[in-house]
């Protein structure tokens, strides 16, 4: 254990302790409009951390898609009659649900609010139909200079993937490593939106979507929310269940534009990931499990490599080890990621950020990752463009 | 049947569409450090520059990735269709996509010269076609 939990504080580092977690139902979710699904979540996760509403002083939110709402952060303290210091809808993308921690714990540290509560879901899946579902995608690009050539958003990821097998000589069937171990780890999750073990020859037997990635290298389309209570470390532990620390935190922020990336192969998460290992004071070495951000299967071999799991070019060839399979020395998206677990855009990484609570708990059942003490989680916006990574531990540091 | 999404110029960048309508391919260049951006901008993004000027680039480019749709974003899309980025000698990267070429034929490395598929009577979006040849070899790298 080198250097976890010693060293000067430095930023957020031990500053926030996340004291309550919860999911609603995911996966297709038809009873429920995204306003709801977020209320839903917000509700859970406050009475998992034993509190009342009106003890809450901070609401941090993102907007839905499919059912977008200008003050969407007042909208959902307005349902739920509660009446905050601070509320906020961010928005960075799939950045968001750990940009907002860092927000949340500099407005902890500033006196802003002492008891924040982060709270996000969409529909994708029950309240979107195709034609706006593929809007929004092809609103993704520059207007002028990308979208005119009818680029989807699978199409962005799989330029990247393309670029790291020309110059790395990684494989298809690599990337669909990330496909199987993600269901491996969902087949444990009664929760999760997909279950059925997977083959890499199932992935590839999968139709191509935008070469070289098959529809089993995407991520779901889905309902869910999710949302998580967050307060100063000094008092986290009044509450019901164990507090989970805020240890590093760090961002990076590269391009918006997929043509604008400075490198399409090496992504600003070496920066952010970099940067969170420095505030924690600990090495990917220290880290029992990981929770990267799988929206398309070359995300997760990237980040692999980025954040220092393995040296770069060598994910391809680090995933075939079986590493981050359930049992394997670094076992990655235990809950089954957004490939199997659930994906209801925005809020994607927000499960990852629940799951890691119950890991680090010691409450997540049957997969429970034995011993877990520390773990990283690392989510990602835009293609490729805002990275952030945050690391999680029983211990305050 | 919805036609393909078309661009908008603005002000800042109409001499760049201008440029397209009359079959060139044209880039920002500053005048202090002599380096070429894309896409156009106000500043030099490489020194901060205001002194900028547009210049017709060569058109030769190289495929630095690229990808086939096999879902298109809309009927104005009949897929399979490539989407490249492609890096030009100026020092620059851009998408488009690939004509006149068999999508399971292209590689990253590929030599393309700029073409133009006219959209309306404002817009002609540069596209590329491979220089002959050049998509008979092998992956580069």
């Amino acid at each position: 254990m080198s250097g976890v939990g010693s060293g000067a504080r430095s930023g957020v580092r031990g500053a926030l302790a996340i004291v309550g977690a919860a999911d609603t139902a995911v996966g297709i979710v038809p009873d429920r409009s995204p306003t709801e699904l977020c209320v839903e979540a917000a509700l859970a996760a406050i009475a998992d951390a034993g509190l009342r509403k009106d003890q809450v002083d901070g609401l941090i939110t993102c907007n839905a898609f499919a059912e977008p709402i200008m003050y969407h952060a007042e909208a959902v303290a307005e349902y739920l009659q509660i009446f905050p210091k601070l509320c906020i809808t961010a928005g960075t993308g799939g950045g968001t649900t750990l940009a907002v921690i860092h927000q949340a714990a500099a407005a902890i540290m500033a006196g802003a609010a002492s008891t924040i509560v982060i709270a996000m879901a969409d529909s994708l899946r029950s309240f979107m139909t195709r034609e706006q579902a593929m809007l929004t995608q092809s609103s993704t690009g520059h207007p002028q200079y990308e979208q005119p050539y009818g680029i989807t958003v699978p199409a962005y990821y799989a330029l990247i993937a393309q670029a790291h097998m020309a110059e790395y000589g990684t494989t298809p069937a690599q990337y669909a490593q990330v496909a199987v171990s993600g269901r491996a780890h969902a087949a444990g999750n009664d929760s999760a939106q997909m279950r059925d073990p997977i083959s890499v020859d199932d992935v590839l037997a999968s139709r191509l979507i935008a070469d070289p990635l098959h529809l089993l290298d995407c991520s779901l389309v889905s309902d869910g929310g999710s949302a998580i209570v967050v307060t100063a470390a000094e008092r986290a532990t009044d509450f019901p269940h164990a507090p989970v620390y805020l240890l590093g935190y760090g961002e990076g922020h590269s391009h918006e534009h997929i043509s604008q990336a400075a490198s399409l192969t090496t992504s600003a998460a070496r920066d952010s990931g970099a940067r969170a290992f420095a505030m924690a004071g600990c090495t990917p070495a220290d880290m029992h499990l990981a929770q990267l951000y799988d929206c398309f299967t070359p995300t997760v071999l990237i980040e692999l490599e980025d954040l220092g799991f393995c040296g770069k070019g060598e994910g391809g060839a680090f995933l075939e080890t079986g590493a981050t399979l359930p049992g394997g020395s670094l076992p990655v998206n235990t809950h089954g990621g957004m490939l199997s677990h659930c994906h209801p855009g925005n809020p994607g990484a927000m499960f990852a950020i629940t799951e890691t609570v119950w890991q680090l708990r010691g409450s997540a059942g049957a997969r429970q990752v034995a011993d877990a003490r520390h773990a990283l989680v690392h989510a990602q916006g835009g293609i490729m463009s805002s990275h952030a990574t945050a690391i999680f531990s029983r211990d305050r540091g | 049947m919805a036609g393909k999404i078309e661009p908008t110029p603005t002000p800042l960048s109409e001499p760049y569409w201008e440029g397209c309508r009359a079959g060139e391919l044209r880039l920002q260049q500053c005048a202090e450090c002599r380096r070429h951006q894309f896409y156009p901008r106000l500043m030099c993004s490489h020194c901060g520059s205001r002194s900028l000027s547009w210049q017709r680039a060569s058109g030769r480019g190289t495929v630095a990735s690229f990808t086939v749709i096999r879902r298109g974003v809309s009927d104005a899309y009949p897929a399979p269709y490539v989407v490249a980025l492609i890096d030009l000698p100026e020092g620059v990267r851009m998408m488009s996509t690939l004509v006149d070429t068999d999508p399971e034929a292209v590689r990253v490395g590929d030599t393309v010269q700029v073409a133009f598929e006219k959209l309306s009577e404002v817009i002609a979006l540069p596209v590329f076609r491979p220089v002959a040849g050049s998509t008979s070899a092998a992956p580069s790298s």
